[in-house]
Parts: structure tokens; sequence; C-alpha cells
């Protein structure tokens, strides 16, 4: 990072001249976006759930205003403390503030366009929010002027235990909390000006360093983490006051969620590329609904839930073994085809099982309806249940039993990962003869990734058809495999976190911006495209993976290896004198 | 201890192997010499199991290994450093060396050896968290033959372990192989660097298209014309 000292080409020593005037204009910047918030945005009242009010910013332009501050003390301290100290250097100023005017500058743009396109032009945006623009553009160009910082070295302070759950506790209040304001905005604009602002203001957390102290807390206490993470999961369906609209799309963000951890395990770990994944998944949701009860099922084996839900993983695993066992024994390219086809043809058969010549168990075409919704232990998940006053509803229910499901799939891709079949697995992707040379099993290995990742997909089908209420063939077709796809490899391959922020991504956007729904192909696309070119690794990066992929990170490395050697050479002629040609 | 008889091995409908017969003693270095396309390293496949054998078989300890997937070869006790040292790049030395350890399954043994590996190689050690990719070359041989004495071998196999390294480098890795014949692994070495291998080797097989043209002790061959003028550079 230090060796990129600017974001500009031009030589240091001529932009050293501009540091003080950077930072002042970054100051003008940050004053002008606080100015903004307390002049009208918008002439009408509908874009950005109404910012046409001087002097009384709405909650949306209160969290901007919280960005122009961190930009404020961001420009503004290096000008106060000149010289540097160790306290100082905790934080790269300069870096954090670079990210903070391009943030003002993304922020300031989509709130003009918004505001533009949802009030039909631009001769609806007020004075306040051409501010914003300017206070962006300003700060933008005053953030490319500065010179980059030392690395922060705010992560590797050491905080005590109690703080570092505190601070826990209060990261993770501070997501909930966004989460539940996110969710709560009505208009497409307000929701995408939001996701701009937080996507700024993690930008400028990652790049002060203060983020790097966050993940050493979490790092330090990952148990204390994982089990807070999930109790803020668990608690979000009270902060929803009982909507259902969005206790829906989340449900189907854990579904789609838990489904991308099994691929994860094929595509991530083991590197087998599977193009017809959601199979599996139609595949527990149709022995579900089989074996639901559902007046449309023709199998009037009724067993508990619990069954159900093993019988269905064991079905999808079944059908993992059978398209498995001949096709695994071929390497890459093959498999992918395999699969793509095994997807379509898993389809056609649901859709053709409805006993026009052979035995009825889908109905084709119709499907199974009227899944029972489930019942266990006497509690209804169809029915909505008041709890501390707060009333939760069906889909909160099934909230919370996909929270249950994830977790399970969670614990076990985790404990497989860190495993020895896991180290097998990551050889194999490696270096597949390697691997077999090495007395890794590794048709064996590929079978037991496969089979087991169509377990778990099998797991989320069953709960889906329950959820869904209506299992039919025609949501399971090929696009939705790629979507799995493109959320594993969005998010991350190989890791947890990554395939969860990937699922939420794909998931979560054409919800909330119904007008991009149309465009979200080309727009996904888009971001694949975009997302191999700068961050191949994902968002979210497997430790393994990150140095697959960056160039300069090897050339890095070898630069350090060099030095390593010519440090061997003086010290220990006899250990490493030279280096193998390359 | 292993025992080839005219061994068939092909690529297709290609014989790369024609029918050879060779034979490793307990606790011996024999060593397989020959130039490129030889068919030294498709040899060694077939022995790992690699590679199918259209004709011919290979006894280990007095048991047939053909139709033994390679899982269970190495199992026997059989493990292969393969030709171009194949590390996995991206994994960190001390995962790279429980890989070469996978078919075992004593816990506590492992962690002696890994702690013998890190004792032989201080280098490996001491960077152990680090990927293998950064490592210098004949760092990398160290840890591929590493790796593969994590499986503890009975027979280990080295495929041109000198390749890519300065003459120094070979001198250490070469040393290494004396040290572990020393400790009773049988070692059957493929090389190109002839006078190297020929220097510690009981015995040598000298391979030409397949084919094996002569066998000696290491001393004979190392003196033998023909094998000077085809492998050592002497007119």
């Amino acid at each position: 990072m230090s060796r990129l000292t600017t974001a500009l080409t031009i030589p240091r020593e001529k932009l050293e001249k501009f540091q003080t005037a950077a930072h002042i204009g970054g100051v003008v910047a940050a004053v002008l976006g606080i100015v903004s918030v307390l002049v009208p945005w918008s002439y009408a009242h509908e874009p950005l759930d109404d910012v046409a009010y001087g002097g009384a910013p709405s909650p949306l332009q209160f969290n901007y205003l919280g960005l122009t501050v961190i930009a404020l003390v961001l420009f503004a301290a290096p000008l106060v403390f000149r010289k540097p100290s160790k306290v100082r250097d905790w934080v790269a100023w300069n870096t954090g503030a670079r990210f903070a005017g391009y943030g003002l500058l993304a922020t300031g743009f989509v709130a003009v366009a918004a505001i533009g396109i949802e009030s039909g032009g631009l001769i609806n945006v007020d004075p306040g929010g051409w501010i914003a623009l300017v206070a962006g553009v300003v700060g933008a160009v005053s953030g490319l002027l500065l010179l980059g910082s030392p690395d922060p070295s705010m992560g590797k302070i050491k905080t005590h235990s109690i703080v570092q759950i505190f601070a826990i506790a209060g990261g993770l209040a501070a997501v909930l909390f966004a989460a539940a304001f996110a969710l709560g905005l009505s208009g497409p604009g307000a929701f995408l000006f939001y996701l701009t602002f937080a996507g700024s203001l993690a930008l400028v957390l990652v790049r002060t360093g203060v983020f790097g102290w966050f993940a050493k807390c979490a790092a330090d206490n990952k148990k204390i983490m994982v089990l807070a993470a999930f109790f803020v999961a668990f608690v979000f369906p009270f902060t929803q006051n009982g909507s259902d609209a969005n206790m829906s799309i989340a449900t189907q963000v854990l579904i789609f969620a838990a489904t991308a951890l099994g691929l994860n395990i094929v595509v991530g770990l083991v590197g087998l590329l599977d193009l017809g994944y959601i199979a599996f998944l139609g595949a527990g949701a149709f022995t579900s609904a089989v074996l639901s009860g559902s007046l449309y099922s023709h199998l009037n084996w009724h067993p508990p839930f619990i069954v159900t839900v093993l019988i269905s993983g064991c079905v999808a695993s079944l059908l993992g073994l059978i398209i498995g066992t001949p096709t695994l024994r071929v390497s890459g390219d093959y498999l992918a085809i395999v699969t793509l086809a095994f997807g379509e043809i898993f389809r056609i058969t649901m859709n053709n099982l409805d006993g026009s010549d052979g035995p009825n168990i889908t109905n084709g075409s119709n499907g199974i309806n009227n899944v029972p919704e489930l019942n266990l232990f006497g509690f209804n998940f169809g029915k909505p249940h008041v709890m501390l006053g707060i009333e939760i509803g069906r889909f909160a229910n099934y909230f919370w039993l996909m929270l249950l499901v994830l977790a399970v799939i969670m614990v076990v891709f985790v404990n497989l990962n860190r495993s020895r079949i896991g180290r097998g697995w990551v050889a194999i992707r490696e270096d597949e003869l390697a691997a077999e040379a090495m007395g890794v099993n590794t048709f064996g290995l590929k079978i037991l990734a496969f089979a087991g990742g169509a377990f778990l997909a099998g797991l989320a089908g069953a709960v889906k058809a329950h959820y869904d209420i209506s299992v039919t063939p025609d949501q399971y077709v090929f696009l939705e495999s790629a979507f799995l796809l493109a959320a594993v490899v969005l998010g991350g391959m190989g890791t947890v976190m990554g395939v969860l922020v990937g699922a939420t991504i794909l998931k979560l956007l054409p919800e909330k911006l119904r007008f991009f729904s149309d465009y979200r192909l080309m727009l996904f696309g888009l971001l694949l495209v975009f997302m191999m070119r700068f961050r191949p690794e994902g968002i979210i990066a497997d430790e393994r993976r990150q140095l697959e992929f960056h160039a300069e990170d090897e050339e890095l490395a070898e630069s350090v290896e060099e030095e390593l050697i010519t440090y061997h050479d003086h010290f220990n002629p006899d250990a490493l004198t030279t280096e193998d040609l390359r | 201890m292993l025992e080839v008889k005219d061994m068939v091995v092909a690529y297709g409908r290609v014989n790369a192997v024609k029918g050879i017969s060779f034979s490793v003693e307990k606790g011996q270095i024999v060593t397989l010499l020959g130039t490129n396309g030889a068919g030294k390293s498709t040899t060694l496949r077939a022995i790992s199991g690699l590679l199918k054998l259209v004709s011919g078989s290979i006894t280990f300890e007095g048991e047939p290994l053909d139709g033994v997937p390679a899982h269970k070869i190495v199992e026997r006790g059989i493990a292969q450093s393969p030709e171009g040292r194949r590390l996995f790049r991206k994994m960190s030395v001390e995962d790279n060396l429980k890989l070469g350890a996978f078919s075992r399954k004593d816990t506590a043994g492992v962690k002696t050896d890994l702690a013998n590996i890190y004792e032989l190689f201080p280098v490996l050690g001491e960077r152990r968290h680090e990927a293998a990719g950064l490592f210098s070359g004949g760092e990398q041989q160290m840890l591929a033959i590493g790796r593969a004495m994590m499986s503890r071998p009975k027979l280990l196999m080295l495929d041109e372990p000198s390749m890519g390294l300065s003459p120094i480098m070979t001198q250490t890795i070469m040393r290494t192989i004396l040290k572990l014949q020393s400790e009773g692994v049988t070692i059957l070495l493929v090389e190109q660097n002839a006078s190297a291998a020929l220097s510690l080797a009981d015995r040598g097989y000298v391979l030409e298209v397949g084919q094996i043209m002569f066998s000696d002790t290491g001393k004979a061959l190392l003196g033998d014309d023909r094998v000077r003028k085809a492998y050592l550079g002497a007119d």
C-alpha cells in the first residue's frame, strides 16, 4: 500500500507543494457538505425519502452529515497535528481523507442523479443538492492531490479484551441499525444513496485503518464475534415491526446463502465448476414437498419434518453421487458441461413426472401446491406470534429456521475446511496430480465434496418448499445456478463471509431496486467483469487465495525473497548462495 | 524390495516405456539416467500408480502393485517427489508437509516427523507459515523432498531433484539424499545430472527411448565410456 504514494502519476516532488492546499480544499469541501444539508436538496418531496426541507436534515441527510464530519476530521487533522507521533500514525489520515473525498463525490453524484430521475428533471434539484455535488468534486480533487500515508498501525494496538468486546458489540449494533434503516427506506433512489454512503463509509474505515483495529478485535475474540453476529441476525426480526416484505427478502437471502455455501465447497474449495447446482436445491424442495402431506402430493407418507429434512438432503446427495461418479473422473470443462446439462435434465424431468407416461410425482409444471406450514413442537410457522410486545410474522419464523439451518451449514463448512479433508480439497484445487501423488484419494474426496455440497443444498431446499408454499419446476432454471455461482465468485471463493456478502448483494439489490430488475442480468454481468479485472479474489478474500491473483504482490514477494537471499549470502554462504533460474 | 518386470507404459498409442526391467534392493540408492523423453518420469509415475501399465508387472515387497490406486500405493510405503517439484504453491510450508502425510492416521507420529523435517531443513521451520511459492528453488526442492518424506516411505522416489538448481545447491540436495539413505530409506533417483547421481548411486540404469540400454554399479558407470560420452560431456 505504501508503495502507492499517490493515486495520480504526478511525481511526488511536484505534489508536495500542494499538500497544504489539498488539505484546505478538503476542509472546504467538508464544510460545503455540512452547509448543504441545511439547505433543501430537492424541490419535490418524493426523491430520497424527502430532502426538501431547509434547516431540518432528513435521516438520510444526517447519515451524509456523518460522512462529511469524518471527511472534515481526516482532512483537517494533519493541519492541526503537524508533527508525526506514534498516536498520529495509528490512522492513515491522508489515504482515509482521499477516500472520504471520493465518498463525498459518489454520494453527491448519486443524490443529484436520484433527485433528477425520480422527480423528472434536474430542474427539481435545489441548491443544497448542487452544493453537495460541488462539495464532492472539491473533496475528490483534494483527495487525489494528497500523498498517501504510511500504513496505519491501528490494527496492531493492544486493547483490553473488555474494550474489544464492547467494540464488537458496538460495531455489530451499528451494522444491525444500518441494515434496519436501509430496509426501511422507501424509494429506490434513497436505498441507492444509502448504499453509496455505507459503501463509502466502509471504504474510509478500511483505508484509515480503523477497520483493521475492529478486525483485530474480532480475530482476538472469534467465538464471541460469531455468537454476537448470530445474535444480531436473531434479533433482526424485532427491528422490523412485523414488516413481512423485508423479512421475506431476508429469508430468501438466507436460503440463497445456504445453497451458495454448499456450492462453495464444490467450487471454492475443490475447484470443480458446477453449473447445475440449483437442481440439488430443487431435489430437496421436491422431496420435502412430496413428504409434506400436501393435498397435491401423491404420496401418503408424511414423516415429521426433521426426518423429511434428512431425507431431502439424502435424495439431493444421491443425485450428486449419480451425476458425480461417472463425471468426476474427467477434469474441469467436461464437468461444467455435464452439470449444466444435469440441471436442465432435472427441471425437464420434474416437468414430465406428471403421470402422462410414467408415475405422477410432481404434477408436471403445476408442481406441488399448498405445502402446509411447518409445525414444530407446537410452534406454527404460518401464524404470527407476539414476542416481547412485538409481532413476529410468518416470514420471521422461517427466517429463524433458516438461520438455524445456515448455522449448521456454516459449522460443517468451517470444520471441513480446517480438517485434513479440507486440506486435501484445496490440494486438489491447486494441483490434482501432485495431490494424487501425495496419497490424496482425489476421486473419493471429489465425490465427497459433490455429495456433501448437494446434501447441504437439499437441507435448504427442504425449508424452501414450506416457505414458498408451492414447488414448481420453473423455479429451478439455469439462471438460478448462474446466480449462485455469481454469489460465490463475487463474494470470495472458499470463504464463509464472502459468500454471505455475495448472496446478500445478489438477492437484496434486485428486490430493493425494482427499476433495476429489468437490467439486473446486464448489471451483474458488468459487475462480475469489473470484479474479475480489479479484485478477482472476490470481495472477501480467502487467505490462501489472495496470492493467487495479484502479480504485483508476487513481485513484492520475489523482491523480499531476493533480499533474504542476499542476507543469507552475506551471513551464511553455505545456506543459500543461489536462486534457481526463473 | 521393488521389482519391475517387462513394464510397458503408453500415453494413448505411443509407448513411452517399452518393456523395461529393473530392481531396487532395500537400503540402496538406485538411479535411472537418461535424456529427455527416455521414459524416466513415466517409469516413476507408473510405479506411483498415476499411470496404468499396458503389460508387465511391478512388485513391491513381494506384492503386486498393478490395479492398486495411487493413494493406496502411498499407504504401502512408496512416496514420490514429482518432476518440477509440484508444490502447492499457495499453501503454507506446514500445509504442504501435512499433505505429504495425508495417508497417515497417526497424528503423534506426523508431529514428530514434522519436527524432524524442520530439523533437517531449518529454513522450512523458520518460515513454516509462509506460502511455498515464496521460497527459492533450492528451498522448494527441500520442501518437495520433505513432503515426500512425510508419508514415512520405505521407498522414496525423487524425480530430478537437481533440476534448475545451482551446482552448490545440487550438492546440498545430494548430501541430503545420502543422509536419508543412512537413515534407512531406499531411494530411486531419476536424474539428468549424471555425475551427481552416479556418485551416490549403488546401481544405475541408463534409459534411452523407453528401453534400458545397460546397467552397472554407480562407480562403474561413472567410468564407463558410453556414459561419459553421452552424459558427462567427455570426448
